[in-house]
């Protein structure tokens, strides 16, 4: 998968678990806990839905390597072939 | 209308789960219930059948207002349960919500109860001067005074709803038509209602209802809507609604009706934007988002005599008074005590987080969900704190019926019950804690989880402070508070270490408790979460 995919499937996982939030105004870079202000419940339901839709297998270590649209990209196209 | 929280004083019925007939059990679900802060599914109270319903949707009515009738077994028949009667209003100290629905009672004994109830509760004659000169019906009206007394305000105010101000004209011809003045916008001078929104409001009654009948009146309940109903009162039936495939697709994802969401797209179709903004909006089935309705969509898809809709700044303006009033009559009642304790979480969270390297995804444990299993077990531990002050004592709750204070997206605050939590397995509370959050910010809230939480927990962990000493909801007598886990220096062993640590506030009823049972309380807390493995 490459990085525009990943970017891609990332927001659409966290429009899916966080309905309403704004996505498209977002900063690639940007802390989107802070800026949409999920809670951990929110990022837990984020995490699933990513994990679901790329079938990739993310731990709570990976947690700190998903803080931004950017990193998550980064990470899920490291991962999805 | 039941009670659904001690800061709610009447609730707009937005739909019936049944119909006459139908056979209902003890805690299903009958009717959907908006008040101020949340859309509520209103359990049954008795086991029995439909007979008839009383209050039509859209129609806002006080607590303790009947909204249908059921008629109980045979053996339940014959003893009219006055307590349920429908005009005993249980005032919301009591903590406890009012019956549902109607007793089991058939018709004939819900309307002698409350004449008794007259007799003995209005005693000021000026109420019932009043009550006589408005044409307000007594025996429907919820007193809001002291121990549900009826008073004056109670019985202005019904007269206001009962008779909205119209012309002599307009009244005669909404009796020839058959139109409810009640749900009709006035635009006279002074909100009076003239005879071109009668004729309006008819032609779309005819122009809506299959057949060209218009609707009857609304039967029952001798109290009109004050504030009419925000929602269509004529289904749209096979209207079709305007919207995009995609949008239908996310629309029956979300459980959002489509009916109810204004579009934006062209010819005001709903676009998935729209439909987002809808589940995003607390209200999202229900009223935040007609406000923007453009006149056309509401004339095809909302009875167009719908009143005064209100917008989500009313909305939230309605959230905002509800918890200011409670807030301010906690303030003003309780006298709060606090303590403060620093928890180590080491042995939590190096637990936990082997748990969920064990684990898939959807059974991952938060450390919100330990803190709520510790303070519900802690909560069982130390009874004293777990329960309500009524009539000036304490009643200890039936169980710990855990409040999870849950912000709304929106803004606002909603505090639902997670039942016998002290019970629930980790996995189990943390499945608990995802339905009941989800169904909180989704607006479908069941009638039980919002009445009768026996003590509250806020956590503000995700926000950045380290402590919160909060404000207790009345009637409970103590709120639980947890701040964000943050990384400290402690000394551990004669050694400095650095600990993931929080902070554990209580805020607690002094009436109730003394800072001894308080302090006990915390040092539970601090004690369970040391044995993550035994939560």
């Amino acid at each position: 998968m490459n990085r525009a995919q990943a970017m891609t499937v990332v927001k659409e996982s966290l429009a899916q678990a966080v309905p309403g939030a704004d996505i498209e105004t977002l900063a690639p870079d940007e802390k989107f806990r802070d800026a949409l202000e999920l809670d951990s419940l929110d990022f837990l339901s984020f995490v699933e839905v990513l994990a679901e839709r790329t079938g990739c297998r993310i731990d709570e270590d990976d947690y700190a390597d998903l803080t931004t649209l950017a990193d998550g990209a980064e990470l899920i196209a490291g991962r999805v072939p | 209308m039941p009670s659904l929280g001690a800061d709610m004083d009447a609730g707009v019925l937005q739909e019936w789960l049944v119909g006459p007939g139908d056979a209902v059990r003890k805690g299903d679900p009958v009717a959907v219930v908006e008040t101020a802060k949340s859309t509520i599914e209103v359990e049954c109270f008795e086991t029995g059948t439909v007979e008839r319903l009383i209050v039509e949707p859209g129609t806002t009515v006080p607590v303790g207002t009947p909204l249908a009738v059921i008629a109980g077994e045979p053996a339940m028949t014959a003893e009219p349960v006055v307590t349920t009667g429908p005009a005993e209003s249980v005032p919301p100290a009591a903590g406890r919500p009012a019956a549902p629905a109607p007793s089991g009672a058939p018709a004939a004994d819900a309307t002698l109860a409350p004449v008794a109830r007259d007799v003995r509760d209005v005693r000021s004659p000026l109420v019932r001067r009043l009550a006589k000169a408005g044409g307000v019906d007594l025996t429907t009206l919820h007193g809001s005074g002291r121990g549900g007394v009826i008073t004056r305000a109670d019985v202005e105010r019904a007269a206001g709803a009962a008779a909205p101000t119209a012309t002599p004209a307009a009244r005669r011809l909404a009796a020839e038509l058959g139109v409810d003045l009640s749900r009709v916008t006035g635009r006279g001078s002074r909100g009076t209602i003239r005879v071109a929104e009668v004729r309006k409001a008819a032609a779309a009654l005819a122009a809506v209802v299959p057949g060209g009948r218009t609707e009857p009146p609304a039967a029952g309940p001798a109290r009109p809507p004050a504030a009419a109903p925000p929602r269509p009162h004529v289904r749209p039936g096979a209207a079709r609604i305007r919207a995009t495939p995609l949008a239908r697709r996310v629309a029956a994802e979300l459980g959002v009706d489509l009916s109810t969401v204004p579009g934006t797209g062209e010819c005001a179709a709903v676009r998935v934007a729209d439909v987002r903004l809808a589940a995003a909006t607390p209200r999202g089935t229900g009223l935040g988002p007609s406000a923007p309705r453009t006149p056309s969509a509401a004339d095809s898809a909302a009875g167009p005599t719908t009143v005064q809709l209100p917008g989500a700044d009313d909305r939230s303006t309605a959230m905002r008074r509800a918890i200011a009033d409670l807030m301010s009559r906690s303030k003003r009642e309780i006298p709060h005590y606090y303590l403060s304790t620093t928890v180590d979480l080491h042995a939590a969270l190096t637990w936990m987080r082997e748990h969920n390297r064990r684990s898939p995804l959807p059974e991952r444990l938060i450390p919100g969900a330990l803190l709520l299993k510790a303070a519900a077990v802690a909560a069982r531990q130390v009874p004293e704190l777990n329960g309500f002050w009524t009539d000036g004592r304490f009643v200890p709750g039936s169980g710990v019926h855990l409040g999870v204070a849950v912000a709304l997206r929106g803004g606002g605050l909603i505090a639902p019950a997670l039942h016998d939590a002290d019970t629930l397995k980790l996995p189990e509370l943390m499945a608990a804690l995802k339905d009941l959050v989800a169904r909180t910010r989704k607006g479908r809230l069941r009638g039980s989880e919002t009445a009768d939480p026996t003590i509250t927990v806020t956590s503000l962990g995700d926000q950045g402070v380290e402590a919160v000493f909060g404000v207790i909801y009345p009637p409970q007598v103590a709120l639980v508070g947890f701040g964000r886990v943050v990384e400290r220096p402690c000394a551990v062993g004669g050694l400095l270490g650095v600990r993931p640590v929080v902070t554990a506030t209580l805020s607690a009823d002094h009436r109730a408790t003394d800072g001894a049972v308080g302090a006990r309380y915390l040092a539970a807390v601090d004690h369970l979460l040391q044995r993550p493995e035994e939560l």
